[in-house]
């Protein structure tokens, strides 16, 4: 197996505002996100990552996509560290979360275009890839309406085309099929399934066990911003469903966490 | 990768010019300038203008024939009436005007004594003030008139002002100009780079491009040198709109006397040189404090401020030029000392020249720090 992306010792700490600590319920002005996060994606595979909210999922993702940097630890994406080079990572990686949104007051149309000059696409290559994926998911439909005048599936649609603009080799996904009826969602796995096939390499990430049950090879479960299981899928199952070995890992950190508190 | 400043570029123009709300916000000011303007010039001529259609309604105790002669000589628009109590009718503002000459007037004067008149008006009554003030000076006309021992410039034929057309526009336009414009440059700078900047951070879409391979410097120069094409555009537009609305503002008073076209092509190319450098330090100002605010509103109010010093600055260019080069080192303050120098046509192109080296090299700076606000997640993705 051809090794794609390796993740070593992550560690991301946040600086919580008064605000936050509110929120979060917490008087500590630091909060781990990510504590000592190490895995591996290989080529031609659909890596997930697992974990319930806050568990630091797409803390990690924005790591990988350069967003964000590690506090400790780095990240190679087809041998290029995000931290050393993350201008050369990004043109590698196609990176998907509904934190990024499109202009509204641009066509999909336009942005794919525009997207596509911003990847240096060839122009030729960029139409006829626009066309195909354009009708792959019946965005030639809207491809014209503005932005701001499409729903919520028509805007998922749209921006996952223009994420994969450059035909990337290493595709990331942050809760793909969040708030997408059971139509869309089909299309999108279906796409990930694809993106598979033709060798490139997908990392999702989901608290959702049946999606990971479906598409992915391998999973990383994620709690409390540490990978407390990663393998294939099978052997992280062992015999059991998804759901029951979550618990019981989940149970086990608890347990090991209220030992070390007292 | 030049290729990367022109893509963002040219989809910042698209957003503001195919956005007709956006393009009211830049061209408006330039236009409303003018018709303001206008209209108030009109205003102030037409009331300074005696009114034909106006008659005034007086009464006159004790008219003199000296004084009868002389208010048919004039076109005073008095029209005298006789009222029973004149005092309460003047307090009701039913009439005008209640004049009382004393009895012997002419004959009293003749003899070198000093007869009263008494005129009661009522000043909050437009009519009423205005008749007064046209009474006393046909008054004060005729007691000239009799003790007349000298005369200033009596020659109507001749003009006793010796200050050119070229003086008088200089002299104005170099007081107000100044602080016009850069009140307008710095407002049609916060018309779009909030918008394009916190705007974009708000609404999650800079995020998007942050993950493209483009550089963090690209992105900064591409935003600036988009925003600053518009604000220039916008910047020109009110330009444009004072250097023609002023002669109408002060066509009342200075007829004939202000005359933009005194101005060469030569100042007109130091004034956009002055304008554009001035507008490239305000949009890269104002994008580093969008950069760091969370929203649009977040962005104005940490703008508002800036917009009252700078208007402060723009003030002094009502208090003629410097003189001494190191004042040109001073941003901001050295377009307004050259906007004011340009315009009274008393310039030093060394100064200018400073100018504009000084205001490229800070918004070179402010470029610098831009990028650098791109590049920090904690700025990029505050929460
Ligand atoms: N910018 C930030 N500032 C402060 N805290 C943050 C920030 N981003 C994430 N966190 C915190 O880090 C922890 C991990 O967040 P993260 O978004 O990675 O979780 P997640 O696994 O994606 O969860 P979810 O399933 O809810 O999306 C959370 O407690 C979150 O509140
Ligand atoms: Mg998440």
């Amino acid at each position: 197996m051809e090794l794609a992306l390796q993740a070593t010792g992550l560690k991301k700490t946040f600086t919580l505002s008064a605000k936050q600590q509110k929120l979060e319920k917490t008087k500590n002005k630091k909060k781990v996100a990510v504590n000592g996060l190490s895995f591996d994606a290989y080529r031609g595979e659909i890596f997930g990552l697992l974990g319930p909210n806050g568990a630091g999922k797409t803390t990690t993702l924005r790591m990988i996509a350069t967003l964000i940097r590690p506090d400790e630890g780095d990240i190679t994406v087809d041998g290029l560290s995000v931290v050393k080079d993350p201008g050369g990572v990004r043109g590698r990686i196609g990176f998907l979360t509904s934190e990024l949104k499109l202009e509204d007051f641009f066509t999909p149309d336009y942005l794919y275009d525009f997207f596509s000059e911003l990847h240096g696409v060839d122009p030729k290559l960029r139409a006829a890839r626009k066309k195909q994926l354009f009708e792959q998911f019946g965005i030639d439909k809207f491809a014209g309406v503005k932005v701001a005048n499409l729903s919520t599936g028509m805007k998922q649609k749209a921006s996952l085309v223009i994420s994969v603009a450059h035909d990337p080799d290493i595709i990331i996904f942050d809760e793909p099929t969040n708030g997408l009826d059971v139509l869309t969602a089909k299309v999108v796995t279906d796409f990930l399934l694809e993106l598979k096939e033709r060798g490139k390499t997908v990392i999702v990430s989901t608290h959702i066990f049946s999606l990971v049950e479906k598409i992915c090879d391998r999973v990383g479960i994620i709690i409390d911003g540490k990978m407390v299981a990663c393998d294939a899928l099978a052997a992280v199952c062992d015999g059991k469903s998804l759901e029951d070995r979550f618990f019981d890992l989940y149970l086990a950190n608890e347990t090991q966490r209220g030992g070390a508190a007292e | 990768m030049k290729n990367n400043i022109f893509t963002v570029m040219k989809k910042e123009l698209l957003r503001f010019f195919g956005d007709r709300r956006m393009l009211l916000a830049i061209f408006l000011p330039g236009v409303l300038i003018y018709l303001i303007y206008t209209l108030m010039g009109d205003a102030m001529m037409s009331g300074l203008m005696p009114d034909e259609e106006t008659s005034y309604t007086v009464q006159i105790e004790e008219l003199p024939e000296s004084v009868e002669m002389l208010l048919t000589a004039s076109s005073g628009g008095f029209s005298y009436v006789t009222v029973e109590d004149p005092m309460t009718a003047v307090a009701n503002q039913e009439l005008d005007l209640y004049v009382v000459f004393p009895a012997d007037f002419d004959a009293k004067v003749a003899a070198l004594e000093v007869p009263g008149v008494e005129l009661y008006y009522h000043s909050a009554s437009m009519t009423s003030s205005t008749a007064y003030s046209l009474f006393t000076s046909l008054l004060d006309g005729y007691e000239s008139m009799l003790a007349n021992r000298f005369d200033v410039n009596a020659d109507l034929g001749k003009t006793y002002d010796l200050a050119s057309a070229e003086d008088t526009t200089g002299m104005l336009f170099s007081m107000l100009m100044p602080m016009l414009l850069i009140m307008l440059m710095f407002s049609g700078c916060m018309a779009v780079a909030p918008e394009s900047i916190a705007g974009e951070k708000e609404r999650g879409t800079i995020a998007t491009l942050l993950v493209t391979p483009i550089r963090r410097s690209e992105l900064a120069i591409g935003k600036i040198a988009a925003l600053s094409i518009i604000s220039l555009l916008s910047g020109l537009c009110s330009f444009f709109g004072v250097l023609f609305a002023l002669p109408n503002l002060m066509g009342g008073e200075m007829d004939g006397m202000i005359d933009a076209n005194i101005y060469g092509m030569s100042d007109y190319a130091w004034i956009l040189g002055v304008i554009l450098t001035t507008i490239l330090v305000f949009v890269s100002l104002i994008s580093i404090l969008s950069a760091l605010a969370a929203s649009v509103k977040e962005a104005s109010s940490m703008i508002s401020p800036l917009m009252i010093l700078v208007t402060l600055v723009g003030l002094s260019g009502m208090f003629g030029t410097a003189t001494s080069t190191w004042v040109y080192f001073i941003p901001v303050y050295n377009s307004v000392q050259c906007i004011s120098g340009i315009f009274s046509l008393a310039y030093q192109p060394a100064h200018i020249v400073i100018t504009m080296v000084v205001n490229c090299v800070v918004a070179g700076i402010f470029v610098f720090v831009l990028t650098k606000l791109f590049n920090s997640e904690r700025v990029m993705f505050k929460k």
